[in-house]
């Protein structure tokens, strides 16, 4: 009996020191006086070596239980000094965030200075400066610059694009499905694509758009291969647009963006969206064409797909497809901007290394 | 789809340089991978006379065999196999040879004696399958003179091999038959398909073959044909080779012509043990549930009502049909009658089987894409002629539950033109076509009727033959022109013109731009301080640690400041425009794109390093605000945590969201969603204030909380600015106003007030612009001074006035007028006491 009252009298002083600390150093020491190697706690587990196996168990189920308890209370004290020392750091620190802005034009309302430190000037990202130069391009030649959720649902990235439930074309894209509404109905975007139903959607031709944006493909990241990417497309749609124009405009944007002397090529391909299909080479951008280990001695490296918009697609987004044709592209603006920097590998995307990225 | 040129050649005389041909395939549509040149065949293999063969004088295992390679000089070359006799012509390795499988021959002792070489069993020479027993290739007496390169004897050539990436739209191309006809096609050569005779011999029974009435979809066509006489030794040399260059193995005669019946005609078949099924029948029906069949490749693979299964004569699963065969009725090398099933099978159905079991076979990938309905017959005669002479076939059962039609497709040359670019005519149409199988008839000038060929299942509407007559008549040959300037030149969005501008000043301010991953894990967000209610799941990340979409770039910036501080970098500032995705929360009405997502367009600055703190971010903010011209910008701050949420968002107004295809005058409504208060909880509790535009709030500015900081391992501050893009922008500007500017002197003065440490400095100076009147034409707060003799939370704020009319020159008297208005405004107004007053 007397240890159990003596075990009480261990407890509530206990208690009492660890709520009387008044910092993280205080309740440190009080823990160790109260539970720690050295105290009565502790003292009272040596004695029960001689005891009998009975009263051993049962006064040591008792210890363990006033130990459970004291360092309940230590817990639950140190998330009290914590958030009143983070409360305090909060108001010791506590700054008049207008005091930054303090110069104001009388009339018209404040007025930025200078930054202080001055920097020098930062850097745009690889891949936007790509992207802006391929807008510009576009929109010279009479495009608007279209986009679209990256958030998007089976119709729109695959059944408008002649996709239907398992089409054995949807095995080309390992794609990313989101926990939304029912089962595989909502998914990260696999291509551009979607946004030409969306534009299709939502008005008549003519249509001259470009899309560049962020797509996803459940890609393991290698050198060549990341999963969350970028892409540009081009979507043209009017009364007599042909073939011919769809090589005339990627010819036109090879000269513009790779220079003069430079050419494109289509082979014939095949995607479901598009017929006639094709992917386009453009001149190899090491060599100049001469040939060379970038493009496998041939003169030509291989830059994307494009073809002439399927009726099927048409059929699904309500456009007469016998007043109507037209043509879409598309390729990789990440692999583009890795082959202009000589990028070998796509990965280094993903860290933003300010040394990578302070080079452009 | 590995193509040998001696192949192709078998079906239409292809001339040209290996390269040529690559290009050619190439602009046919059939994407060359690779093209390999096999060189010299089994140089330093020789057909060599056994002379003697003796015992080894101290193993058992090998003997010693005298041969003559042709000079008439006795070699002696230790053996394995005994299976050769004096006078037999074997094939030799001479020594320096390079095996097909890379293995060098040298001379070196075995047991004590020497081996000038090696004799080759017919599997080194992948001529055949390894025997059970060690053998050596003996070779037909009289076949050749010793000295003669043995692939002489065997007919093997030196051969180059087109490795093709076949789409998935060209089943007939999963064909060395296939590719040859568009090879020819292109190049202007004839084709001949092979013609093998039809012969039935007498005596050999006919199948008995049925298709189960409810598996006739799935089944269009079955086939079976019993084989007698089946050749105990090897299929042809040829055959051997062909298929070892096209990337099989010779296994034995009847595995190796199905095989090379299924490469190249594009027929996949099956060969059943006569002797291992339930009599001479096969039956086509559906699994029954519970149902079970182990297949060739040892899997017991559990059917069902969607699978074709094919039974033998007492309704036992001897095979998945179209996929794989079963193990009970396998050939062997003792099987010497065949029941050879050739048959058709529907596409989608095998690929539904086909992924259920997860099953793949080079049967499946041809069935799943389409098989030539019309092709079984000659398949049979092709598969008994391959196993030559000996092999006596009885009449084939044949069985099609599915009548053959013929597919007619109208095509216009005019339609053709119109969406080529082109100027054909009909005829020139017709011209294009008719080499690859397909029968036009002119149905008067521009029109055409076309009999779409039964291998060509892709083509079903005009658009697809139209695809076709592009292809042989070259895309490259189609002019190029651009297409009409579109009415009304668009350009860029205001939206889109702003979000560059937006880039353009945060790099002119010293920021680098980030592309930060869409994905997070919840753990970053909890490290970010962020709240995990609402983010969106991905079903099937990569790992773990992308198993979330992004709720706010602060995660991903704070990871890329901490993988660069790791690495030594100084002084850090990122920004990034990006997406960041959430669960629609209970007032995010209005319309999106997708009713389960909000996905908004944000920017995230973050900086590091001297001077990176709250004061620095609210620069960023202002010199954006500025830049953009943006209404009244204003920061609501002083909440601490026990002080309640963030400023209430006001009403905004609908407007250019980055989306487009909303009609115009209804883009994207800003949904309040909960980020802000996500956000808010990031930051320092004495640092941070909500950005506010005239509208409401856009976003929040300050500084990152140091628990937060902590855990990144970043010591100090870290200045932090997240914006609502799409709100910000969609956000009306400030009008385009000239300010007159005065040409008359300006009279400057300074005011130092200690206010409360609560009362903002903007309110300070507000009240004095709001005193001052139209002759203040500036003012700035120039010194911030705190010290215990201003009293315990008070703070002394120093301003800087300008006074300026703009139509005389200020009095002192004018001066003394606005200055006492000011002090008695900001006394009365803020507990202001004037320093020095």
């Amino acid at each position: 009996m007397s240890e159990l009252s003596s075990l009480e009298q261990v407890e509530e002083q206990g208690r009492a020191r660890l709520l009387a600390a008044s910092s993280l150093e205080a309740l440190a020491v009080a823990a160790t006086q109260a539970y720690g190697k050295r105290s009565q706690l502790a003292a009272l587990t040596a004695q029960l070596r001689g005891l009998t196996p009975d009263e051993r168990r049962s006064l040591g189920q008792e210890i363990q239980a006033v130990r459970a308890r004291l360092e309940a209370v230590a817990a639950e004290r140190k998330a009290q000094l914590e958030a009143s020392q983070a409360q305090r750091q909060a108001r010791s620190e506590r700054l008049d965030l207008t005091e930054a802005s303090s110069l104001a034009s009388a009339r018209s309302g404040p007025l930025a200075e200078p930054l202080s430190p001055p920097a020098p000037r930062g850097h745009l990202h690889l891949v936007t400066q790509v992207r802006e130069e391929l807008e510009d391009i576009f929109v010279s030649m009479g495009f608007e610059v279209a986009e679209g959720p990256e958030a998007e649902d089976d119709w729109h990235n695959f059944e408008a694009l002649n996709m239907p439930p398992h089409h054995p074309a949807r095995g080309m894209f390992d794609t990313f499905y989101l926990k939304a509404g029912q089962p595989e109905s909502v998914l990260l975007r696999t291509h551009t694509s979607p946004v030409q139903i969306r534009l299709m959607e939502s008005r008549r031709p003519p249509i001259y758009a470009v899309v560049p944006g962020r797509c996803y493909r459940r890609d393991t990241p290698d050198a060549r291969h990341i999963p969350v990417f970028h892409q540009v497309e081009a979507l043209v749609v009017d009364e007599g647009i042909s073939m011919a124009h769809l090589a005339g405009t990627i010819e036109a944007f090879t000269k513009a963006f790779f220079g003069p002397g430079r050419h494109a090529r289509l082979r014939p391909s095949f995607f479901p969206f598009t017929e006639p299909s094709a992917e386009f080479d453009v001149t190899c951008w090491v060599c100049g064409g001469a040939g060379c280990r970038t493009c496998s001695g041939s003169g030509w490296v291989e830059l994307g797909g494009c073809g002439m918009v399927d009726p099927a697609v048409f059929a699904a987004v309500g456009v007469d497809a016998e007043r109507y044709t037209g043509f879409a592209w598309g390729f990789g603006i990440d692999r583009l901007a890795a082959a202009r920097t000589g990028l070998a590998d796509l990965r280094e995307l993903l860290y933003n290394d300010v040394r990578f990225l302070n080079q452009f | 789809m590995r193509a040998p040129l001696s192949w192709l050649r078998d079906f239409a005389p292809i001339e040209g340089t290996p390269e040529d041909l690559a290009r050619a395939l190439s602009f046919l549509g059939l994407v060359v991978e690779g093209v390999e040149k096999t060189g010299p065949v089994l140089p330093g293999i020789v057909v060599a006379r056994v002379l003697s063969t003796r015992r080894h004088p101290s193993a058992d295992r090998i003997q010693l065999v005298d041969v003559d390679p042709g000079d008439g000089q006795a070699v002696q070359v230790c053996c394995g196999a005994f299976n050769m006799e004096v006078g037999d012509l074997v094939p030799l390795a001479t020594v320096g040879t390079v095996m097909p499988n890379g293995l060098p021959i040298g001379r070196r002792k075995m047991r004590g004696e020497w081996s000038n070489g090696m004799l080759c069993s017919a599997s080194e020479l992948q001529v055949g399958p390894e025997g059970p027993e060690p053998a050596i290739l003996v070779l037909p007496p009289g076949s050749a003179q010793p000295g003669t390169p043995v692939a002489e004897v065997l007919g093997w050539q030196p051969d180059v091999v087109f490795d093709l990436d076949v789409s998935p739209n060209r089943p007939d191309c999963f064909s060395v038959m296939g590719i040859a006809r568009d090879l020819a096609a292109a190049l202007g050569a004839p084709f001949q398909p092979p013609a093998p005779a039809h012969v039935v011999a007498e005596g050999v029974p006919r199948a008995n073959v049925s298709v189960a009435d409810d598996a006739r979809e799935l089944c269009p066509r079955l086939t079976g044909t019993v084989i007698e006489g089946i050749p105990e030794v090897r299929a042809p040399a040829f055959v051997a080779r062909r298929l070892v260059l096209a990337g099989m193995r010779p296994i034995n005669p009847v595995v190796d012509v199905s095989n090379y019946v299924m490469l190249e005609l594009g027929q996949p078949n099956h060969p059943y043990d006569l002797e291992r099924l339930g009599g001479a029948g096969l039956v086509a029906r559906r699994g029954s549930p519970g149902e079970e069949v182990v297949t060739l490749d040892g899997a017991v693979r559990r059917l069902s009502a969607e699978d074709c299964v094919i039974a033998d004569a007492q309704g036992a699963a001897v095979g998945v049909g179209g996929i794989m065969g079963g193990r009970a009725a396998e050939i062997s090398d003792s099987t010497r009658t065949v029941l050879l099933e050739v048959a058709c099978f529907n596409p989608r159905a095998i690929s539904a089987t086909g992924k259920r079991l997860g099953l793949l076979s080079e049967a499946r990938t041809r069935f799943e894409r389409g098989v030539d309905p019309e092709l079984a017959p000659l398949a049979v005669d092709r598969f008994v002629e391959l196993l030559g002479p000996g092999a006596r076939r009885g009449p084939t059962a044949d069985v099609r539950s599915v009548p053959p039609a013929a597919t007619k497709v109208r095509l216009r040359a005019s339609r053709a033109n119109l969406v080529l670019g082109t100027s054909l005519s009909g005829p020139d149409c017709a011209r294009l076509l008719r080499p690859l199988g397909f029968v036009p008839l002119p149905q008067g000038d521009d029109e055409l009727e076309v009999e779409v060929p039964s291998w060509r299942p892709d083509c079903e509407r005009e658009v697809d033959l139209i695809e076709e007559v592009a292809r042989l008549y070259g895309y490259d040959n189609i002019a190029r022109s651009l297409p009409p300037r579109p009415p009304g030149q668009p350009g860029l969005s205001p939206y889109q013109r702003d979000r560059r501008k937006v880039r353009d000043i945060l790099a002119g301010a010293g920021a680098s731009e980030a592309w930060t991953s869409s994905f997070c894990s919840l753990a970053d967000l909890e490290r970010a301080g962020l709240g995990t209610d609402g983010a969106l799941e991905v079903e099937n990340p990569l790992d773990q640690s992308q198993g979330w979409l992004r709720p706010s770039l602060l995660p991903g910036l704070l990871a890329a400041l901490r993988y660069n501080r790791e690495r030594q970098a100084g002084a850090l500032c990122l920004f990034e425009v990006g997406n960041v995705f959430a669960r629609p929360g209970p007032q995010d009405d209005g319309a999106r794109p997708l009713a389960a997502v909000v996905e908004q367009e944000h920017l995230g600055l973050v900086a590091t390093g001297q001077g990176a703190d709250a004061a620095y971010a609210v620069q960023v903010w202002q010199v954006l605000a500025q830049g953009l011209r943006l209404p009244g910008p204003q920061l609501l701050q002083g909440l601490l945590p026990h002080e309640g949420q963030p400023p209430h968002e006001g009403e905004l107004p609908q407007g250019g969201g980055p989306t487009l295809p909303a009609p115009p005058g209804q883009g994207q409504p800003f949904g309040p969603s909960q980020w802000l208060s996500g956000a808010w909880a990031a930051l320092h509790p004495g640092r941070r204030a909500v950005a506010h535009l005239e509208l409401g709030a856009v976003g929040v500015v300050g500084e990152l909380a140091p628990e937060v900081a902590r855990r990144h391992d970043i010591d100090g501050r870290v200045a932090v600015l997240l914006l609502d893009l799409s709100r910000l922008l969609g956000h009306p500007r400030r009008a385009w106003e000239a300010l007159p500017v005065s040409r008359f002197p300006a009279v400057d003065f300074d005011l130092a007030f200690v206010v409360d440490e609560d009362v903002p400095a903007a309110d300070v100076g507000l009240s004095i612009a709001a005193a001052a009147g139209d002759v203040l034409e500036s003012y700035a707060l120039f010194d911030v001074w705190r010290d215990a003799s201003l009293g315990a939370g008070r703070r002394s704020l120093a301003f800087h006035l300008r006074l300026r009319a703009l139509d005389r020159t200020l009095t002192e008297a004018d001066a003394a007028g606005v200055r006492q208005r000011v002090v008695k405004a900001v006394s009365e107004r803020h507990g202001a006491l004037l320093r020095g007053g």
